[in-house]
């Protein structure tokens, strides 16, 4: 791999950058593969990057039905975090949220990580309480998470004006959680398109998946796409928001249901807002980007769907909100909004799992995947060599839906 | 060089007029009518910005919402951060700067960068700026970025608003074609919605010197624009730009300042049969070396400025073009008295009507410009045959040029319809519509006006037609101006180090970075865009965005239609946050709900606060001298000794009516209810299809086929739902009417072991005895002469009446029991005291005990879950949650070892106190009167069986012990609720 460097930038600008290599190939596509993924998202490339590295698996290919990192990778508000409510979730976020911190060394491509905290802004009593209960679980497992006055909320954001003693939602407090960080989402999908490719990986795109093939005993043999079958023992499908699609396709039902959700930004101005912003009392969250658009995001589409479209109420609502505890934003402007498309399980925790499909590996169910990509592409490497789940994740197999033995994460939707 | 900018006569302006205007800190003279860019031009300023990345100087380049290079940032009481020049109009008194350069657009000292670019292309700060850590580096690129600063208040006058309408037709752009469309459409009689950014109807006919049936365009412009005002069923607003295409033909349309008055934007969110799309065509930029010098402009620009504008952008011009459209220009330029050295056309050859136009001026067909000379202002150009040959330097101070025409496709591709690549003009078209969507005139592609009038017509006519309106035959106005033909150049490739060449000059993102993306493997129109940031500036690469896809095609070698476009997203051009609001803000957004009482709590200090379900209601009422603790112990003893009332009026109340509503009840509720009795009710708990508790609350019933169901407050809306969702899907077939009755009933609920005697001093024509008027019954009758229905129901565990009357008696009944309790001490009760002693008898609360993880069994209500119902909702889940293996968290009290010590809500329980995985948590913790110490209630694994032992709740530093318990801590049996 290419190092990336101010070095090599200034080697390269000597003969006008002519030099730089591809960061990733565009290999022949082969008819048969140790491990098919499916997905050039976060976590398909993820999962791709850590077979080679960590598991020595390198006949793997990643096939993508666009261009690599243009799903909800590609749409998503960046904000990372661990601030999870139940002991599955907690510990998996943290590795996770670690994880990032080291990824722009790991992979030698700068993904602009900035720690920049993440202040809740607190409007009711019940929100306030369910936050502390958040606190002292996550302080089990030494994720950072305190209680601020208002006063000091205040002072950390002082774009904040709204919200005060004679608002209809006067802010009560705030919590802050120090872990929390955003950086750039392109650059995690090519940094471990990147580094993976570097280690043999092959990446395919423009390659959709029509159908999952079984052979006789009912095992995956393989995927029939655009460009033809390619076969493989081992698929796993990281089709975040298609997940029901590609499944059903083998017969395999999931319980998951797919919704709409979508974010907005602003035109970019100078910088006013340095940390991440989340008011679960009204509903919507933002970062301001080093580019210095607000990215702001607020509550999903009610009811199922396949569809990108922005519900105008919703992102009415949403806009409306942040200028009841944002007033001088009523003249920043709009300039640019989009949806994408999630699948949750009931209990709004993730699914990276075996199936019942013998060799047929999913992982799913990401309301806020996005700070989970590292983890769980490294968990879920592990299961798919290993045939055992990681520690990590081994809360997240479909094994619990056996029972219903839900690890709720429901009341989180706030902040993605 | 002294020279006028400003024509003697002509142009848009009202030269009576004259409007003082600061720029840069610098005043000029303008006209009404003129925008900040015409103003400008006319004062002779070049150098109106800097750039983003290398702080090069730019100047104007369009004249409308295209402008790339640009953007102002305006000040004092219109203050906005990031305007194209082109789009603000001036008035007087206006101030406006340059974003992006420091100390002046003239000498800005980050153009230092441009010493530096070769160490910056595309993409650098990936491959850079990691060591030790991108925190050291983050803080001066944020500041280097970000354009101009946010608005730092609120804008100190004026409001914003919103409106609805519906439409037969709405038609976007009131340029001829939607002029056409729109007097078609109104003719025939439907409502027709024409809406236009521009402060003028009649597009690009503003700009340009043609005829419509024989006379000047703009006459017939005028016209029309009278016609449509005379007609009722027209809606024809200008400075209203259609910034979104949504689902269901919903379209959003902004108009800024209608009525000039303290209204500063107004959202219109208009709800169409039909949507034309008349949006006109923006056009392309020419690449090459340093395209983006100030005096290097679009032709149309400059057309735009010679003419609606009266404004003299230069003396001296090249022109330089791969398409017809811009002879006219020319004409009109020379017209304006500007000499134009030369036309530079791509073309080998150029068509004699073309050349008609333009006679005397030279014309170097197959040429093209390779390069423009000057800083701050251009000074020549270089041109050059087009297969190579040497070069020739022209001198001019204006360059205009032309690379075709876009259509704006951008709404119909919101809309989802389909985009094609036509290859005999170069420019993607509408292809399939999604919605109930025409497009017509030049955003189709067709460039003639005699195409944009006809096509305008037909439109208009198949869409009233469409909405049942007859248009009748319709005769289009001649018009003539010359066919369009192009052929594209999508940059001139230069040897050698002759300069940048631009292909999006807001980000600065040139032909090398292109290039360099596209060698890194960075292949995708999609991945090019975000490697280089090109087309994500606030123009949204409208000028740019062509030849980006133009030169990835040369690239792979492939056809434009493969490559393909950037996604359009709304908005069009951006729209303030405050107009999309409009006027809902906070208790616009959240209103408040009251009860009647209101007023009578705060009189009598009540301290209000949000609790749930957008309820404000009394927390405490605290008295001279108290502690909120005491506060809350003197309610709770007034309940517990004497009594107390609440207004339980916030509590979700339906009203269930029809053949069916016993079973539906049987199915939504666990237990069984269709063998109550009428007067009589029963609680009961909901789960959703999962197995998990989703409500509690009572069912009574009134009679056979009538009952009046109530759940928790902060439930009341999602249950509503539930119910509904259940009879519109499940069971569609089942009669079963659901009528929410929160606030068609007020109460006041007397509670307390002398809630009787109360009663009985307020008169009632209820018999109160026990015996005829049981716990879990209702009565209807009079209290204190007040039509009632009084129900007995006990959320704190003593002897309670609920007193439901209609809300217009609810402060009269009030009054009344505060006086007739006045001689047994009565005390009204808030939430608070609510709170601790629904928590002393182990009453449920959803957000405490109920939090989304729990069954009935974990509750101990296993009585609840009826044994002889076949089935009801959630019972095949909480049958399957109960075979596996997993231990439940259960409900059980907490007596903390300490009684003065109370457990924080929500603190976890963990092994021992230790650090490690939770075996549970504290629902709830509070003094309890009745106890004399701190109680509470938690889940915890196993629970019941573990009573007598000691739990442990972990803080921060440390662990709070506490005894496990049984979860109620006041009258285990229930005597004093029944009695
Ligand atoms: C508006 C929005 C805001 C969000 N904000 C946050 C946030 O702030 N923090 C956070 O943690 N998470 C956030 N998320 C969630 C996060 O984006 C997702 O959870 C995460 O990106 C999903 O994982 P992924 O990257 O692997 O998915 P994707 O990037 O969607 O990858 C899936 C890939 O599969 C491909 N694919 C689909 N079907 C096929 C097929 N049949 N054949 C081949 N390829 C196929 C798709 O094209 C896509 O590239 C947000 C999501 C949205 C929509």
């Amino acid at each position: 791999m290419q190092n990336y460097s101010i070095l090599s930038l200034a080697r390269n600008a000597v003969c006008s950058h002519r030099n730089w290599r591809q960061a990733w190939r565009s290999p022949p596509l082969k008819d048969r593969y140790d491990v098919i993924v499916i997905g050039a998202g976060g976590h398909g490339l993820a999962t791709a990057y850590y077979l080679a590295k960590e598991f020595g698996i390198t006949g793997v290919a990643v096939v993508e039905r666009g261009w690599l990192g243009g799903g909800n990778i590609a749409r998503n508000t960046v904000t990372i975090r661990s601030n999870y409510m139940r002991d599955e979730s907690i510990p998996f976020y943290v590795k996770s949220v670690a994880m990032f911190e080291g990824l722009t060394r790991e992979l030698n491509f700068n993904m602009m990580h900035s720690k920049r905290t993440m202040v809740d802004v607190v409007q009711t009593y019940p929100k306030m309480r369910e936050l502390r209960r958040r606190q002292l679980t996550m302080d089990i497992y030494g994720a950072t998470y305190e209680q601020i006055s208002t006063a000091e909320l205040r002072r950390r954001i002082p774009a904040l004006t709204g919200g005060g003693a004679d608002a209809r939602l006067p802010i009560i407090g705030g919590m802050v959680h120090t872990d929390a960080a955003v950086n750039r989402h392109d650059a995690v999908a090519w940094g471990y398109a990147r580094a993976a490719d570097a280690r043999g990986v092959e990446i395919h795109q423009q390659t959709a998946v029509k159908a999952l093939i079984r052979d006789g005993q009912g095992a995956i043999e393989g995927v029939e796409t655009n460009r033809g079958t390619i076969r493989a023992r081992k698929v796993v499908v990281a089709v975040s928001g298609h997940t029901t699609s590609v499944t059903e396709t083998a017969g395999l039902r999931l319980p998951l249901r797919t919704m709409n959700l979508t974010a907005f930004v602003s035109e970019p101005v100078k910088p006013l807002v340095d940390v991440i912003v989340n008011c679960p009392d009204s509903g919507f969250y933002f970062s301001q980007s080093d580019k210095g658009e607000m990215v702001i995001g607020g509550a999903p589409d009610m009811g199922q769907s396949f569809r990108r479209d922005i519900k105008q109420h919703v992102f009415e609502d949403t806009v409306s909100a942040m200028l009841s505890l944002f007033p001088a934003f009523k003249k920043l402007k709009l300039m640019r909004q989009w949806g994408g498309h999630l699948d949750i399980a009931h209990d709004a925790s993730p699914i990276m799992s075996k199936t019942d499909v013998e060799g047929l590996f999913v992982t799913a169910g990401w309301w806020g995947g996005y700070k989970a990509i590292p983890a769980g592409g490294l968990t879920l490497a592990h299961l798919v060599a290993k045939g055992a789940p990681h520690p990590l994740m081994a809360p997240f197999t479909l094994d619990r839906f056996r029972h219903l033995d839900f690890i709720m994460e429901s009341g989180t939707t706030t902040a993605r | 060089m002294a020279h006028d900018y400003r024509r003697p006569t002509g142009g848009r302006i009202d030269r009576n007029r004259k409007l003082r205007f600061h720029f840069n800190g610098k005043p000029y003279d303008g006209f009404e009518g003129d925008t900040l860019a015409s103003a400008l031009i006319a004062n002779g300023v070049s150098v109106t910005a800097r750039s983003f990345k290398y702080h090069r100087p730019r100047g104007i380049v369009g004249s409308g919402v295209e402008e790339p290079a640009s953007l102002v940032e305006l000040e004092g009481a219109d203050a906005s951060a990031n305007n194209q020049i082109t789009t603000v109009a001036i008035r007087s008194g206006l101030r406006a700067k340059s974003v992006n350069c420091w100390p002046s657009a003239e000498f800005d000292l980050g153009a230092i960068n441009q010493l530096f670019a070769r160490l910056i292309p595309a993409g650098f700060y990936y491959k850079t700026f990691k060591w030790p850590s991108w925190h050291l580096f983050e803080p001066i690129i944020r500041r280097a970025a970000g354009l101009a600063a946010a608005p730092s208040d609120p804008p100190a006058h004026g409001h914003f608003e919103a409106r609805h309408a519906h439409a037969d037709v709405l038609i976007a752009g009131a340029g001829p074609s939607g002029l056409m469309a729109a007097l078609v459409a109104g003719r025939a009689g439907a409502r027709v919605f024409l809406a236009d950014e521009a402060t003028e109807a009649g597009g690009s006919l503003l700009s340009r010197t043609l005829q419509i049936d024989g006379r000047p365009a703009m006459d017939w412009v005028a016209d029309a624009v009278a016609e449509l005002a005379m007609m009722d069923n027209v809606t024809h607003l200008q400075n209203a730009t259609v910034w979104a295409y949504r689902e269901h033909n919903l379209v959003v349309v902004n108009e800024r300042k209608p009525d000039h008055g303290a209204l500063l934007e107004r959202s219109w969110r208009v709800r169409a049969r039909k949507v034309i799309c008349a949006t006109g065509a923006i056009e392309r930029a020419m690449v090459f070396a340093n395209n983006d010098r100030p005096g290097v402009m679009l032709v149309s620009a400059v057309q735009t400025y010679v003419n609606r504008y009266a404004a003299i952008p230069g003396n001296r011009a090249v022109v330089f073009t791969n398409n017809d459209s811009a002879y006219a220009a020319a004409a009109d330029m020379a017209a304006a008295g500007i000499s134009i050295a030369a036309i530079v056309d791509c073309r080998d050859s150029v068509s004699a009507r073309n050349l008609e136009q333009v006679a005397g001026i030279e014309v170097l067909a197959g040429h093209v410009v390779t390069a423009a000379k000057g800083r701050k202002r251009i000074r020549a150009v270089t041109v050059s045959r087009r297969d190579g040959g040497t070069a020739r330097e022209i001198r001019c101070d204006l360059l205009a040029h032309s690379g075709g025409w876009n259509p704006a496709v951008h709404l119909f591709s919101q809309s989802r319809g389909t985009l094609r690549y036509d290859p005999t003009i170069a420019c993607f078209v509408p292809d399939v519509p999604a919605q109930p969507t025409l497009s017509v005139g030049a955003a189709t592609g067709r460039m003639t006006l005699a195409d944009a009038l006809r096509t305008g017509a037909e439109a208009g006519s198949e869409a009233a037609s469409a909405c049942g309106f007859d248009s009748g035959p319709c005769d289009v106005p001649e018009s003539d101006d010359i066919a369009y033909t192009i052929e594209p150049l999508w940059r001139v490739d230069t040897p050698g180090p002759s300069g940048k060449a631009f292909l999006d000059i807001q980000n600065d993102v040139s032909v090398d970075d292109v290039l360099l993306a596209l060698r890194e493997g960075y292949s995708n129109v999609e991945h090019v865009k975000r490697y280089t940031t090109g087309g994500m500036g606030i123009d949204q690469g409208k000028t740019g965005n062509i030849n980006i896809i133009g030169t990835i095609a040369q690239h792979h070698g492939v056809n434009l239609r493969d490559v393909g476009t950037t996604t359009f997203r709304s908005p069009y051009t951006p729209v303030s946050f405050g107009a999309i609001a409009g006027l809902r803000e906070e208790s616009v957004l959240f209103p408040y709900r009251h009860t009647p009482i209101t007023a009578w709590n705060q009189a009598n200090g009540a301290v209000m606060y949000e609790a749930g379900a957008r309820w404000r209601r009394p927390g405490y009422f605290p008295r001279e001298g108290e502690s909120f603790q005491d506060t809350v112990n003197r309610e709770c003893r007034a309940v517990r000794e004497r009594v107390g009332v609440y207004d339980g009026s916030p509590l979700g109340t339906f009203e269930l009516k029809g053949r069916d509503v016993a079973r539906f009840l049987d199915f939504i509720y666990t237990n069984v209810m269709s063998n109550l009795k009428p007067g009589n009710g029963r609680y009961g708990l909901m789960l959703s299809d999962d197995g998990l508790i989703l409500d509690d609350g009572v069912a009574f019933r009134i009679d056979e086929h009538r009952w009046v169901v109530s759940t928790s407050t902060g439930h009341a809306d999602a249950i509503h739902q539930h119910m509904e969702k259940i009879l519109q899907t499940l069971r569609p077939d089942w009669q079963v009417y659901v009528t929410t009755v929160t606030s068609q009933w007020n109460n006041a609920t007397v509670c307390g072991p002398k809630a009787r005697e109360v009663m009985t001093a307020l008169g009632t024509s209820i018999d109160l005895s026990p015996e005829s008027f049981p716990f879990m019954s209702f009565r209807d009758g009079t209290v204190a002469g007040l039509p009632a229905r009084v129900m007995r129901v006990s959320f704190t565990g003593e002897l309670s009446y609920e007193v439901n009357v209609a809300p217009r008696h609810m402060r009269m009944l009030w009054d009344r029991v505060m006086k007739a309790g006045a001689s047994f001490d009565i005390e009204p009760v808030g939430s608070e005291a609510s709170h601790v002693l629904r928590v002393e008898k182990g009453f449920l609360s959803l957000g405490h005990e109920v939090d989304g993880t729990v069954d009935p069994y974990d509750l101990g209500m296993s009585w609840v879950m009826s044994k002889t119902k076949a089935d009801f909702l959630g019972k095949r889940s909480v049958d399957l949650r109960r075979q596996g293996s997993r231990r439940r968290r259960e409900l059980v009290g907490l007596l903390p070892l300490d009684p003065n010590r109370a457990i924080p809500e929500g603190a976890p329980l963990t092994p021992g106190g230790r650090k490690e995985a939770t075996e549970g948590v504290t629902t709830a913790c509070v003094w309890s009167v009745v106890q004399n110490r701190w109680v509470g209630l938690g889940l915890i694994e196993n629970g019941r069986t573990r009573h007598g032992e000691t739990a442990y709740a972990r803080l921060k530093d440390g662990a709070i012990p506490a005894i496990i318990t049984a979860p109620v801590f006041h009258d285990l049996e229930g005597e004093r609720l029944r009695s």
